[in-house]
């Protein structure tokens, strides 16, 4: 009867405290018919796959504007590889230069938003991307 | 099946994937339930219900926090409306529960009400069974205290928490009645607001009129969840609840009652489903109705034969 | 204000215009929208006149400058006298580092420093916690000590100086290190001028850098207005700042009504505190956000100048004048910058730096390029600074006090922008006050709101965001983006296991434990944590101390 609804756990790794981007995203998504975890802000890598396992998402997005990204996104795809989780979709947003974006996608992020991205891009490539 | 015995073993990713199964009405779904039934029927499920913003989230938080120092093993299901237009949905619940996150006794998954009626508790009385099942000592179920579906959700539990706040205007009047009867125990909490007794006393009296005299004394508690305040007295009426259930049979009672109405309630969605795929799908039914507007068949003949084929 | 007969004179000859010469044109011309409006979405009529002004009062709505309610601007002569303060908001890695970045800044002629910290120094966690790992030197500079402190400011003589902070939940204990940095210098800290920003409550609405509880947090903040008062007294106290709500993406009349709500509180927690409103308001500043709709935010300013005044002056009767005046720092809009042809950003930049100078500002900060891609560069903080220059000696809008003062619109925007935020302030009320307000998620969901509505104009091109959304080119990745070093991290954490094991361990745990004592009963924290940090406790150190004792704010998340 009910269909199998796309599931995303929107993160917030990290110690930075904007969330508009976040809340935007969590929002755009819900509109696109999916269903959005939302994880609040100050999330350890430890702490969001976790929550990706037990909510049994199909795509972990997080968006991060403090920089930290190099260090947060691979080690949060590479503790969901360790959880037998690695078909889950890990995507990254935020104020990410270009010149990491090579970095991130051999480290497990399939695909990195920069600012200005519009949502519907976002919607498309995950449900495009997601098995 | 492979999933169930992992799932069994405490694997998290399985139990996960096991209650999607459940909520997506896949085929699997019901193999992997036989396989677990004769497993359940040891966890405690707690109901806990009330506005939004009451402070559900942040009890069952502390609740569980409790709960895991007398080292009892715990799941959580928080239900959360989704868009009754798109059926996408934004779960917060676990925000409020993130300490929990990482705690190996701890299980919690967020769900939507989908848009659709009933499917939601059905899906969240399978996915009670799987955690029960997996030995969960208590199972919390938490949800807005609005509409049938959540009503019904909620019948589920053993112990039915009905959570209130000071300050909703007209205080009681805002937990609906239903709920109010179902209640095994109420808390006020955010106490630490003004108005705190005067809800007691109001819970109070309106119990009072319904009280249909039975031996469950019906606590009131106050409590701050946000301080952590009061929350060990809500731990133990809920053990003790747990004992009353136990005691006077009454415990064996429901879960008989439900396990009736469960297969009562799958008959009817069965033969619904199958009335649908056979007849309504390819246009039969239709050619069906047809026949009783140009009065060449009556209604009642015309259901006994389809149930006559349905249960051939 | 107008005389009656003149202005049915004039309603005529617009109804007129419209009848005859407008609907004419109208008839071969479209209008390129059905309706117009401001980025707040507050209607734009074709034409301002004196009757879309009937009730203007000059005396009662403008005052003169420096007069009551000082919608005109809160000195008399403005920047006939002296330019506001460029102040450029920096520090990233090291304490060396950003010293290095401030003596360059004050060479090229800035007159204050603005001092950004790292995410774990906002959130009172030192480099060594495992929550900071990746975030050291990021976002700002990393202080964990006084030791680091004292290389900060090396050879900035703090009483010529004066220093604005954007540190919240942990703004005591980086006071007391400021304080002990000056002691240090050998000035008296009755000398010391600047800002830290100790707005806790839009750390909860919108920025996220909070720690504690709102009651303990709101202690904290009037603990500092009662120890400024007596012993800090040129320091402004707190910066109540609409920036950071703003920019989570909330109207112009939110960004008015959420901040000054947020300054009621405090003037109410205070006055709850015993203070006298007299003896501390005038230490309150504010600090606001500019975007590109540069007659909207002017007339922002100038509401919230207006409204801040009435507010103070009739709702807490405070007598001194200068408790009536809203001051503020202003800095241009981060979210309206574009990662699409950056250098489109500086023009965006100048606009908004006219609409904070023509609003009256008394600091600007203006932001770089490059600052939706990352740290901005020496050249692209050079450029922003010069925006400011040029503004201020060349443009010409500095030499007359408040010049868009009795445009037809500007007057009418300014009312409609306190008509609304006073409708939100009246809501908020009625809530509780902003506090509750913020409890229950309100502020946050308004804001949140807006936000979306705003991105979904976007990607709906009813909105245009020039280079993003329309008149985009293709890009090659920039290059030559300023980063911090991962061994920064490294370094810092090195440089607080020394400090730790030569620093004198009995007098930290003395001063911690005293500390710990007084967090219990009500006394006045400051001179407890200053005591701690002048035996090198760390930041991380104090902070854990009060968690122990108020515990940890647990967000609100409505979406
Ligand atoms: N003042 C006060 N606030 C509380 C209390 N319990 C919860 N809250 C706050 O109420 C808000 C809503 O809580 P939440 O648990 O999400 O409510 P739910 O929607 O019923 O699950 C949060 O901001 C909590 O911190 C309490 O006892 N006192
Ligand atoms: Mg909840």
């Amino acid at each position: 009867m009910s269909e199998k609804l796309i599931r995303v756990l929107v993160a917030k790794p990290g110690l930075d405290g904007h969330d508009r981007g976040a809340k935007v995203i969590a929002r755009a998504l819900r509109d696109a018919g999916m269903e959005v975890i939302y994880s609040g802000l100050r999330q350890t890598p430890e702490q969001i796959v976790a929550a990706a396992v037990q909510e049994d998402v199909d795509v972990v997005a997080m968006s991060l504007l403090s920089g930290a990204h190099n260090h947060l996104f691979p080690k949060v795809a590479k503790l969901l590889a360790e959880e037998g989780a690695d078909d889950v979709l890990v995507m990254g947003g935020g104020v990410i230069p270009d010149s990491d974006i090579p970095f991130l996608k051999e480290n497990g992020i399939a695909e990195v938003f920069t600012p200005g991205t519009p949502t519907g891009e976002v919607v498309n490539y995950i449900k495009n991307n997601v098995r | 099946m492979e999933l169930v015995q992992k799932a069994l073993k405490g694997n998290r990713r399985a139990i996960a994937r096991l209650i999607s199964l459940a909520e997506n009405e896949e085929k699997e779904a019901v193999t992997a339930l036989r396989e677990m039934f004769p497993l359940t029927g040891k966890a405690h499920i707690v109901g806990i219900t009330g506005p939004p913003g009451s402070g559900k989230s942040t009890m069952t938080d502390k609740l569980v926090k409790e709960l895991r120092k007398r080292g009892k093993k715990v799941a959580i299901l928080a239900v959360d409306p989704a868009s009754p237009f798109t059926g996408g949905a934004i779960l917060g619940d676990r925000v409020r529960m993130s300490d929990l996150n990482l705690d190996e006794g701890v299980y919690i998954r967020s769900l939507s009400t989908r848009g659709k009626l009933g499917g939601l508790s059905k899906a969240t009385h399978y996915a009670v069974k799987i955690l029960d099942a997996c030995g969960f000592d208590y199972i919390f179920i938490e949800t807005v205290g609005v509409g049938q579906s959540e009503v019904d959700i909620i019948k589920t539990a053993d112990s039915i928490l009905v959570v209130t706040v000071p300050g909703l205007g007209d205080d009681i009047q805002a937990i609906k009645a239903g709920i109010l009867e179902i209640g095994d125990i109420f808390i006020v909490n955010k106490a630490d607001r003004d108005g705190a007794n005067r809800v007691v006393i109001e819970l109070e009296m309106m119990l009072g009129l319904n009280a249909e005299k039975d031996e469950w004394d019906h606590p009131i508690l106050m409590t701050v969840a946000s301080e952590n305040k009061g929350i060990i007295e809500v731990v133990e009426a809920v053990i003790r609840h747990k004992e009353y259930l136990d005691k006077t049979g009454l415990l064996a009672e429901r879960r008989r009652e439900r396990l009736e109405t469960e297969v009562l309630e799958l008959v009817v969605q069965n033969m619904t489903r199958y009335v649908n795929e056979k007849f309504v799908k390819d246009g039969s039914f239709q050619e069906e109705v047809d026949k009783l507007v140009r009065k060449e068949n009556d209604p009642y003949t015309l259901v006994q034969s389809i149930l006559a084929d349905t249960v051939k | 204000m107008y005389d009656k007969e003149k202005l049915k004179e004039i309603a005529l000859a617009k109804e007129e215009w419209e009848k005859g010469q407008v609907a004419k044109t109208l008839a071969k011309f479209k209008e390129r929208k059905e309706e117009f409006a401001t980025t707040s979405g507050i209607p734009v009529e074709r034409l301002y006149t004196p009757v879309e002004n009937q009730d203007f009062d000059y005396v009662r709505d403008l005052g003169m400058p420096g007069q009551y309610p000082y919608t005109r601007g809160v000195q008399p002569t403005m920047y006939r006298g002296r330019f506001w303060t460029m102040r450029q908001y920096a520090g990233f890695a090291t304490a060396e580092d950003s010293n290095k970045r401030y003596r360059y800044l004050l060479d090229q002629g800035q007159t204050g420093l603005s001092v950004a910290f790292d995410l774990p120094t906002q959130i009172g966690y030192d480099s060594d916690a495992e929550i900071a790992q990746g975030e050291i030197g990021k976002v700002g500079v990393a202080i964990d000590s006084l030791q680091d402190m004292e290389v900060l400011f090396d050879q900035i003589p703090l009483d010529k100086v004066s220093t604005s902070m954007t540190i919240n939940a942990p703004a005591s204990v980086l006071l007391a290190m400021y304080i002990a940095v000056a002691e240090k210098q050998g000035v008296t800290v009755d000398k010391l001028q600047g800002t830290i920003q100790n707005d806790i409550l839009k750390e909860y609405a919108a920025r996220g850098t909070y720690i504690y509880p709102p009651g303990p947090s709101m202690r904290l903040i009037t603990n500092i207005f009662e120890f400024c008062s007596k012993n800090v007294p040129n320091w402004n106290t707190i910066s109540i700042s609409g920036y950071h709500i703003r920019e989570a993406g909330s109207t112009a009349a939110q960004e008015v009504a959420f901040t000054l709500a947020d300054g009621i509180a405090y003037v109410d927690a205070a006055i709850k505190a015993g203070l006298d409103v007299d003896g501390f308001a005038g230490r309150l500043s504010f600090f606001f956000n500019s975007h590109n709709d540069l007659l909207e935010e002017v007339a922002k300013f100038r509401a919230a100048r207006r409204m801040w005044a009435k507010i103070m002056r009739e709702r807490f009767g405070a007598k001194n004048p200068r408790s009536w005046m809203l001051r503020f720092h202003t800095q241009t809009g981060g979210s309206t910058l574009t990662a699409q042809q950056p250098e489109n950003n500086i023009v965006r930049v100048a606009i908004q730096t006219l609409a904070a100078v023509l609003g009256g500002t008394q600091s600007l900060h203006t932001n770089s390029k490059d600052e939706a891609l990352a740290l901005p560069s020496e050249e692209s903080v050079r450029i922003a600074l010069r925006t400011q220059q040029i503004v201020a000696y060349e443009s010409g809008v500095c030499d007359t006090v408040d010049p868009l003062a009795g445009s037809y619109y500007v007057e009418s925007l300014t009312n409609e922008i306190e008509k609304k935020a006073m409708e939100y302030i009246e809501k908020i009320d009625t809530m509780g006050g902003a506090t509750k307000a913020i409890e229950q998620g309100y502020i946050q969901k308004e804001i949140a709101d807006s936000s979306y509505a705003y991105q979904k104009e976007v990607e709906a091109n009813e909105r245009i965001v020039v280079g993003m959304n329309k008149f985009q080119v293709e890009e090659k990745p920039i290059e030559g983006l300023l980063r911090v070093d991962p061994s920064v991290g490294e370094a810092q954490v090195k440089k607080l296991k020394a400090l730790k094991e030569s620093r004198d361990n009995l007098a930290v745990k003395t001063k911690l434990s005293t500390l710990r004592e007084a967090a219990k009963t009500d006394a006045n924290l400051m001179p407890f944590i200053l005591d701690a940090i002048r035996v090198y406790a760390s930041e991380g150190e104090v902070c854990d101390v009060l968690r122990e004792i108020f515990g940890e704010y647990r967000p609100v998340e409505i979406l």
